[in-house]
C-alpha cells in the first residue's frame, strides 16, 4: 500500500517539478496534487525517520537525543517547536529548533559540529538528518499555537535584529524580504507571496515548516527557505545557522505568534 | 547601577555571540539596534566568499535611506532622493531609445540570471533578463504575471509613443527611482543589469504599436 503510494508521488513529482512548476504552472494542478496527497504527506515518512534517529544511541558517546532539551526541558518536545527560536541559558545564545538540534548532537552524541551540519539539507541521493529530526521536532507542535513573546532581552534584540534585516535593501535588483512579503494579495509570477508583517500573514508563512516542497521533492526547513529566499534577492547566502537567518525567525515568529501550526505541511 | 550590570550582561553576550566583533564593540559602547544589527547580518556570511559576491550586501544612499525609513521617506527626502538618482542615467552611445521589440519581448521574460552562492547558482554566462513578467502583466498571452507592480498591458496603447513617452520609459527601466523614490521595481540600468541597449529594446515591447503588449 505505501509503495503505491510512494510511486504514484514519485510520478506526480516528476510531472510537476521543475522548470513548468519553477515558473508557477497553474493552481489548479497544485490544488488536484494537494487532493492527491490529502492521505499521505511525503513528509510523514521523514517524521517517522526522525523519531528513530532521536531515540536511537548514535555518535561517538553512544547516547540517543532523547535527553535533548528543546526549551521545555530535557525530552519534552510536545509544543517545543512552536515556542523557538528561544534564549538557552546553558549556551547563552538565542537558537532556533534547528541549531538547537545540532547543539544536541554536539553536546550528548559527540559529533563536531561539521559532521552534524554537514548534510543539513538534502539532495537526490544524500539524506538529511537534520531535516528528519526537525520535521519529527515540529510534528510534535502540530496543533500548537505558535508563542514566541521575545520577552528575555537577548530575545527582544534578535526580534529587532530581524526586523532590520527585514527592510534592508541591497543587491543589484534592490531587494529586501519586504518587498516581496511586505504587502497584502500580491504575487510573483503565480508564487503568491503574503504580508509576513501581519499575524495572519506571518502566521500563513511560519506555520507549516518543515514543509514537503513539491517543486523540490524534498522536506524543506525554516532555514533552508529563508536562505533560499536570500538566493532569491541575488544576495550571497548566509552560513547554515547563522545569526541573521535566526534572528528573521524570531521576528517572523514573534509576529506570527497566537496562530495555530499545521506541521509538516506541503507546499508548491 | 542594575542597567550597569544590565547592559555588561548584555555586552557580555553580545560579545559571546559576535567574538570577531569585539573590537567594533568596544569603540561604540551605545551601539543602537541598527548597527548591531549590521554586524549581526555582515558576520553571517561565509570568510571564503568571493569579494564581489559581498559587495552585493553593500547599500548606496538611496538603499540605506529606503531601508531606514522603511520605503516611505518623508517628503523632501524622497525628492532628494529622485533628483540623484535621475542624475544617474545614461543612454545608447548612438542617443537612439527604442531598439526592437522581439528582441525586448525575450528579455522581458527571462528570470534567471545573477543568483550566486554554493547551493544553487546560476552556471556563469547565464542569460540575465528584465523579469519584468515577475511584477507586472505585459503580453495578454502570458498569463503567469506578478502583481507587485501594476499592469503594463497596453502601455503604449494608452499612453502612446510620443518622444516624451519613449524617454519616460528608457529613464523608468534605467532608474525607477528616479520617478519614485523606494519603489519596489529594480534600477535596472543603474546596476548595468541591462545594458542601454537592452533596455531600448524593452522601450519598444513597451510602446512599440506592433508588441504584443498593445497589438493584442
Ligand atoms: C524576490 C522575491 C522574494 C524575496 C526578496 C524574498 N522572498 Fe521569501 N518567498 C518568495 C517566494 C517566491 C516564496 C515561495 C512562495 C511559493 O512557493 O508559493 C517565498 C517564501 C517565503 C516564506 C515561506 C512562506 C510560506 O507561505 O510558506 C518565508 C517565511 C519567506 N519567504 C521569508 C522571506 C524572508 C525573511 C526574506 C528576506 C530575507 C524573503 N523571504 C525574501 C519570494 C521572496
Ligand atoms: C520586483 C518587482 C518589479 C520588477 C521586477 C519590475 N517592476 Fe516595473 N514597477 C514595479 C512597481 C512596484 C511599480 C510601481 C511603482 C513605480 O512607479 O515605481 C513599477 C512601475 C513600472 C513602470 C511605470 C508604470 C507607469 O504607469 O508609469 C514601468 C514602465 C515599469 N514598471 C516597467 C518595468 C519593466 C519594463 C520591467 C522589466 C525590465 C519591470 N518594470 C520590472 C515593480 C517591478
Amino acid at each position: 500500500m505505501h509503495s503505491i503510494v510512494q510511486a504514484a508521488l514519485a510520478a506526480a513529482t516528476v510531472g510537476l517539478a521543475g522548470a513548468a512548476l519553477a515558473q508557477g504552472s497553474t493552481m489548479d494542478e497544485i490544488a488536484k496534487y494537494r487532493e492527491m496527497l490529502a492521505d499521505g504527506n511525503p513528509a510523514e515518512l521523514l517524521e517517522a525517520k526522525g523519531e528513530e534517529l532521536w531515540k536511537k544511541a548514535r555518535g561517538p558517546k553512544n547516547a540517543s537525543l532523547e535527553q535533548c532539551d528543546m526549551g521545555l526541558g530535557p525530552g519534552k518536545l510536545e509544543g517545543a517547536y512552536a515556542q523557538l527560536p528561544r534564549y538557552f541559558a546553558d549556551t547563552k545564545k538565542v537558537m532556533d529548533a534547528e541549531s538547537r538540534v545540532v547543539h544536541c548532537m554536539v553536546s550528548l552524541q559527540g559529533f563536531t559540529q561539521e559532521e552534524a551540519t554537514k548534510n543539513w539539507f538534502s539532495k537526490p541521493g544524500r539524506d538529511s538528518d537534520i531535516e528528519a529530526l526537525v520535521t519529527y521536532i515540529g510534528a510534535r507542535s502540530n496543533g500548537e499555537k505558535i508563542n514566541v513573546p521575545a520577552r528575555h532581552p537577548e530575545e527582544a534584540r534578535m526580534a529587532k535584529i530581524g526586523e532590520h534585516i527585514f527592510y534592508r535593501r541591497s543587491g543589484p535588483q534592490d531587494f529586501s524580504c519586504a518587498i516581496c512579503h511586505g504587502q497584502e494579495g500580491k504575487r510573483i509570477r503565480l508564487q503568491e507571496l503574503g504580508n509576513l508583517t501581519t499575524q495572519a500573514g506571518a502566521g500563513t508563512a511560519m506555520g507549516n515548516w518543515p514543509s514537503y516542497r513539491v517543486s523540490q521533492g524534498a522536506v524543506w526547513t525554516m532555514q533552508r527557505r529563508l536562505i533560499d529566499c536570500m538566493r532569491q534577492a541575488r544576495w550571497p547566502e548566509p552560513k547554515y545557522l547563522s545569526d541573521s537567518v535566526i534572528a528573521l525567525e524570531v521576528f517572523l515568529q514573534k509576529t506570527a505568534s497566537g496562530t495555530v501550526m499545521q506541521t509538516p505541511g506541503i507546499k508548491r | 547601577m542594575t542597567r550597569t550590570i544590565a547592559r555588561l550582561a548584555l555586552a557580555a553576550a553580545g560579545l559571546a555571540l559576535l567574538p570577531g566583533l569585539a573590537q567594533a564593540q568596544k569603540n561604540a559602547p551605545h551601539n543602537d539596534i541598527a548597527a548591531q544589527a549590521e554586524q549581526v547580518f555582515r558576520s553571517s556570511f561565509r570568510a571564503d566568499n568571493p569579494k564581489y559576491w559581498m559587495t552585493r550586501l553593500d547599500q548606496d544612499e538611496a538603499m540605506r535611506l529606503c531601508s531606514q525609513y522603511r520605503d516611505n521617506p518623508p517628503p523632501k527626502m524622497r525628492a532628494q532622493i529622485e533628483k540623484a538618482q535621475m542624475a544617474t542615467i545614461r543612454y545608447p552611445v548612438e542617443g537612439k531609445l527604442i531598439g526592437d521589440w522581439k528582441e525586448g519581448e525575450k528579455l522581458a521574460a527571462v528570470g534567471t540570471g545573477g543568483h550566486i552562492g554554493f547551493i544553487q547558482p546560476d552556471p556563469p554566462g547565464r542569460l540575465r533578463g528584465g523579469n519584468c513578467y515577475a511584477c507586472h502583466q505585459l503580453a495578454k498571452k502570458e498569463v503567469a504575471y506578478g502583481t507587485i507592480g501594476p499592469s503594463l498591458q497596453h502601455f503604449g496603447k494608452l499612453r502612446g509613443n510620443s518622444d516624451e513617452i519613449i524617454k519616460y520609459t528608457y529613464d523608468k527601466i534605467y532608474n525607477s527611482n528616479a520617478f519614485s523614490a523606494c519603489t519596489n521595481m529594480p534600477r535596472f540600468g543603474l546596476h548595468s543589469w541591462l545594458t542601454p541597449e537592452q533596455i531600448s529594446h524593452i522601450v519598444a515591447f513597451l510602446v512599440d504599436p506592433e508588441s504584443p503588449v498593445n497589438k493584442d
